[in-house]
């Protein structure tokens, strides 16, 4: 057998030599999905280095305030991305925010919690409700677009009407002080590398304030759970056997299952993964804030997906990446913040995401049929 | 021990009242190719489920070297060693020529619980066995929509090969190519049933199936209408049992005598 094969593939590769075309580099750049969030996030800091470099908007602090801003953003618009490169949507991660906020602020508040323990409350809750929602899709066969809009409501609902019933207000303050000392709130209320503002601060690199501390005090863990949650997803996608179940399962899940790939265990995580990217969120949010608010994460979803599809995520699903939707993320939140520091009138910022939008689908279905083309 | 490898006994299946397969037959031998031809709704697609364990048969049994076996899942046919290649050939398009070549068995490494896709062998192996067939993937990690449909088809024979196949029941492999695409995927089946295995290459296209065959079933209407070595059976007579050569032969009488009535008006 393998002299007879090595004799046909020699011979063939032969044949195939003047077939054979050099594809650029350039090219190969062009097929990877996140090639077009990478140079819009260039295009977008170069066009306010331009604009409002003279203001404090590239300042540390400035700079803390539209990452802070990004990777909020970016932390749900990973898991969101995973689950559409997995073929399914999930429109209640909004309602998932604002649900978990009061999952957290009720039972500390109200029924004398510890802190760490109504934190690990609510993200037991999003492992229910993403769970119900990936068996609701899965086992109907519904488009996941319904039945998470009806999460949408339900959350929404649910969140509004046990609040008011408990606390008869709609806002839950008052969590601020119970997050020193608690082994858990930390991690996600702590900012980090104070020692280099503070070092940076003592040799006057960076603004202070009137009492001689820095400004900015130190990196705000949304940013650290921004950069780690990038880091785990991609290495999930590209380089563990369950990523590439992801992409086989959004690519054509009838395939996927005819060669014994777990479609509905590789969904069902996937909305899990959303959920609990949603309570993260939460927490960052409000213990940030002090308090829990019902209407939190109002239409985060849909920017959430947005920047998925900026970051070259297909609609249809079985593409795009991690990086991608970090980088989407970065767009639409540096465009939010960079916005204050130019004469434009911030009315114009949906604008800009919906055309930003429309020129990223546009440009992910030119690649996606350069990439399926035939020769 | 008998000549077979594999042996598929009087199967019989129904749908309710619908008899979709009655007495169905085939033996095959290590290294034969057997051609499964009939025209469409003749029970291709219900046989074709009932080999690779989508389907219990109702009636007759599969003997799998010379043991009795029932499937109750597709994994039990594929564990045994029947691999079949599906009409929609289950590769993602935009995925790579190795990730697909091993989705839902991806080579891992590592420690428990931290392993990963080991993508370097997986790679290695996808070329390497592209090459045997004579398709040279440049880049392993070029997008399978990028491939002809010659090379989807083979592709997905080679996987099935590389992962334990045995007899390969290949549905319609050449129905959507061209004349060169489609002799090139023929080729390999050949080879590979010189290789050992045994090949059941179910088709509508007599051209296709005649060079290849050793040996042919013709599906019709639910029934078997017999098995015929190369030797006992011209591509005419094949294609005119298809068809349902009676049918066409009256077709001929009644369009002449049309003809005739036409002609005397």
């Amino acid at each position: 057998m393998s002299l007879k094969s090595k004799s046909i593939s020699s011979k063939s590769s032969l044949n195939e030599d003047e077939r054979l075309k050099k594809i650029s580099p350039l090219r190969v750049l062009l097929n990877r999905p996140e090639l077009g969030a990478l140079g819009g996030s260039i295009l977008v800091f170069i066009f306010f280095g331009i604009v409002a470099g003279d203001t404090g908007m590239f300042s540390a602090y400035g700079m803390l305030n539209f990452l802070d801003v990004s990777a909020n953003l970016g932390i749900i618009a990973i898991a969101a991305a995973m689950l559409m490169i997995g073929g399914e949507f999930d429109l209640s991660i909004g309602s998932m925010i604002g649900f978990a906020g009061i999952c957290i602020a009720i039972p500390a508040i109200y029924w004398g919690w510890p802190l760490w323990m109504s934190i690990i409350f609510a993200f037991a809750m999003a492992v229910l409700v993403g769970y119900f929602n990936g068996i609701m899709v899965v086992k109907t066969g519904l488009p996941s677009f319904i039945v998470t809009l009806a999460m949408l409501f339900i959350l929404r609902g649910l969140t509004l009407a046990i609040t008011r019933l408990i606390t008869g207000r709609t806002q839950v303050p008052g969590l601020r002080v119970l997050i020193e000392d608690d082994p858990l709130a930390w991690l996600f209320a702590t900012d980090t590398f104070k020692w280099l503002f503070t070092w940076l601060g003592s040799l006057k690199l960076i603004e202070l304030r009137t009492d001689g501390t820095p400004l900015a005090t130190g990196i705000p863990p949304s940013v650290i759970w921004f950069i780690a949650l990038t880091l785990f997803a991609t290495w999930i996608l590209m380089k563990t056997r369950y990523g590439n179940w992801i992409f086989a399962s959004g690519g054509d899940k009838v395939g996927a299952t005819n060669v014994g790939v777990p479609v509905g265990r590789v969904k069902i995580s996937l909305f899990i993964g959303t959920a609990v990217a949603s309570t993260i969120f939460a927490c960052i949010q409000v213990l940030d804030a002090g308090s829990a608010d019902t209407m939190r994460g109002t239409l985060k979803e849909l920017e959430a997906i947005a920047a998925a599809v900026v970051g070259g995520c297909l609609l249809t699903g079985g593409y795009g990446s991690a990086i991608g939707a970090a980088f989407g993320a970065i767009i639409f939140g540096t465009v939010s913040m960079g916005i204050f520091y130019t004469d434009v009138d911030t009315d114009w910022f949906k604008v800009f995401l919906g055309a930003m939008m429309l020129i990223a689908v546009v440009f992910n279905n030119y690649i996606r049929k350069k990439v399926t083309e035939s020769k | 021990m008998s000549d077979y490898l594999v042996q598929f006994n009087n199967i019989s299946k129904f749908f309710g009242k619908v008899i979709a397969l009655k007495d169905v037959t085939m033996r095959l031998k290590k290294g034969e190719i057997m051609c499964l031809l009939g025209d469409n709704g003749a029970g291709k697609s219900t046989l074709i489920k009932t080999l690779a364990g989508v389907h219990k048969p109702d009636e007759g049994e599969i003997i799998f070297e010379d043991n009795k076996i029932v499937f109750d899942s597709p994994k039990d046919a594929l564990d045994i060693g029947i691999g079949t290649v599906y009409q929609d050939l289950a590769l993602v398009p935009l995925m790579s020529v190795t990730r697909n070549f091993f989705m839902g068995r991806e080579p891992q490494k590592g420690i428990p619980f931290l392993k990963t896709f080991d993508v370097e062998t997986a790679n290695k192996i996808a070329a390497d066995r592209m090459g045997q067939i004579g398709i040279d993937v440049r880049d392993p990690s070029q997008a399978v929509g990028t491939m002809s449909g010659g090379e989807r088809q083979c592709l997905a024979i080679s996987r099935a090969i590389y992962f334990g196949a045995k007899v390969l029941v290949l549905d319609e492999p050449t129905s959507a190519l061209g004349v060169h695409q489609a002799s090139m995927v023929l080729k390999y089946i050949v080879k590979a049933a010189s290789e050992g295995l045994a090949v059941i290459l179910i088709t509508h296209n007599v051209h296709h199936a005649y060079p290849v065959g050793n040996s042919f079933t013709v599906l019709n209407r639910g029934k078997s209408m017999g098995t015929f070595q190369k030797k006992e059976i011209s591509r005419e007579k094949l294609l005119s049992m298809m068809a349902g050569g009676e049918e066409l032969d009256k077709l001929e009488v009644e369009l002449q005598e049309m003809d005739r009535i036409h002609n005397k008006n």
